[in-house]
């Protein structure tokens, strides 16, 4: 298994077809407590850059956007009852949403751990 | 991901200027945003940690970027008021009343704390007044615009102001100085403090129990330092204090008060004594005479909200197919456990328990007119 960031500060984890989509830690923490996240439907269908979901927290609303193109096969449910899920294990436990991938070129942009602990770090 | 921070919405072109306290903010591990022309202190451990905190002990707030006013000269009283529609003639020394600025048509152009000075605290002057920070320039321009040349305002741009909201901070607050403790809410006095003169009112914007209190930019830090030394007592920021006032159903001004809305409409009725609406001779009198006779066109009014999704500023409130209001500060509120909103309705949807649905991305929510506070007012008040 891989995992990919985004300079949207998401993470990716990637097996075989299947893309298991997150915010990264760095992004709760920014974002402050969270309470409530809008997940996509399943089934829902993303070109790469499409909004996907909405993180609420105390102060704001967030857009989080489909790091890559793919079908929406499974929803995080857990978030639902513990949106806070995800400022105690964003990068694990408060994963978002899993994406069946249809171009799977569209990773070769995006950073690895190292790279992204680098982007975090110029910020 | 982007986020659209609704605290930002204040921020200014200008370059953001420092507080007295800003180096202060930055060691206590406060995270800083423009607001009001200022950087601040959004937060330091986490809103709702320090929401929380609040509401159960208490959080030192720096409010310096508010403007603090001085009122002396013949004719003070008289001049101030044709400027707000409260009683000040009747304003006795060393208590405070919530006013407002209200202009020609009765739009408000800002609310406010005004208070009656006594001894010789702020050279002697006779009335001390707190305005908003992110209107102060303007609401100096008015004034300055309509008062008499005999009355003389000063702008105390080298005083500090801090907010200690809480139901410890009674008990914080006279750990320094014991004699703050008979001060009741909106009562006011000139205390000392290791030699430092401080004027402190019983007051706030939580619902708290609290006091603001008034001190220069060069003691600020040492008093700060010693406040946040006892057990009692945490820094929190702008986060929280905008969901600490909104659970306790004050509007903010720029959000749910504008030039655009009435006093009457605002549910700032209170703040206009008896012998002012009868008497007038304020400005703005003439939308309030009306309004009280007529009734506003639209009101602010408290929303429960259904379900988890808040609806923030900006959010469009219906009945039926028929728009009928905005959310004006609305999200999620900690002590509640559930998202919360003030909006502006017009006045035939606008009774306690009306069910209305909000917009928000498209999808509706159903949400009904509540009354406010959402969390009950614990200010001191006489037994």
């Amino acid at each position: 298994m891989s995992r990919y960031f985004t300079d949207e500060h998401e993470w990716i984890d990637v097996e075989g077809e299947i893309a298991t989509v997150g915010i990264t830690d760095y992004a709760q923490e920014q974002l402050g407590d969270i309470v409530f996240v809008e997940l996509p439907a399943e089934g829902t269908t993303f070109e790469k850059g499409d909004d996907a979901a909405v993180v609420e927290s105390v102060k704001a609303a967030s857009d989080v956007y489909a790091p890559i193109s793919g079908e929406v096969v499974e929803t995080n449910g857990a978030l639902e009852d513990e949106p806070a899920l995800v400022n105690s294990d964003a990068e694990e436990d408060g994963w978002f949403f899993k994406l069946r991938v249809t171009d799977a070129s569209e990773l070769e942009g995006l950073m690895n751990d190292a790279a992204y602990k680098k982007f975090v770090a110029s910020l | 991901m982007s986020g659209n921070d609704d605290i930002t919405h204040l921020e200014e072109e200008l370059p953001l200027q420092e507080l007295p306290l800003d180096a202060w903010h930055r060691a206590m591990g406060a995270r800083m945003v423009g607001f009001a022309g200022y950087h601040m202190p959004i937060q330091y451990e986490g809103i709702m940690a320090e929401h929380t905190w609040t509401r159960e002990h208490a959080g030192l707030f720096d409010v310096s970027h508010m403007g603090q006013l001085t009122f002396s000269g013949e004719g003070v009283d008289e001049a101030l008021e044709i400027l707000l529609p409260s009683d000040i003639k009747g304003l006795k020394p060393f208590r405070q009343r919530y006013s407002m600025l209200l202009d020609e048509e009765g739009g408000i152009l800002d609310d406010l704390m005004v208070s009656r000075m006594g001894g010789n605290a702020f050279e002697g002057a006779a009335i001390y007044m707190v305005v908003n920070g992110a209107t102060k320039y303007d609401d100096i321009g008015w004034m300055i615009e309509h008062l008499p040349d005999e009355v003389v305002m000063n702008h105390m741009d080298e005083q500090a102001l801090l907010a200690l909201q809480g139901p410890e901070a009674g008990e914080a607050l006279a750990g320094l100085i014991p004699e703050t403790a008979d001060l009741l809410f909106m009562q006011s006095g000139l205390f000392t403090w290791r030699s430092v003169p401080l004027w402190i009112s019983r007051s706030g914007y939580t619902g708290e129990d609290g006091f603001e209190i008034s001190i220069s930019a060069e003691d600020v830090t040492l008093l700060a330092d010693a406040l946040c030394e006892l057990p009692q007592v945490k820094p929190i920021g702008l986060g929280a204090r905008d969901s600490l006032r909104l659970e306790a159903g004050l509007p903010l001004y720029g959000h749910d008060l504008t030039p655009a809305v009435s006093a009457i409409g605002a549910d700032l009725g209170f703040a206009i004594q008896k012998r002012r609406r009868e008497e007038g001779g304020f400005i703005g009198h003439a939308r309030v005479l009306k309004e009280l006779a007529d009734g506003p066109g639209s009101r602010r009014v408290g929303l429960k909200i259904e379900g988890r999704l808040p609806a923030r500023e900006g959010a469009p409130i219906y009945a039926g197919a028929a728009k009928v209001g905005e959310v004006t500060s609305g999200g999620f509120a900690p002590t509640v456990g559930a998202p919360i909103a003030m909006g502006w309705v017009s006045l035939p949807h606008s009774a306690l328990d009306t069910a209305l649905e909000i917009e928000v991305r498209g999808k509706r929510i159903a949400a009904s007119v509540a009354s406010m506070p959402f969390v009950p007012h614990r200010y001191r008040r006489k037994a």
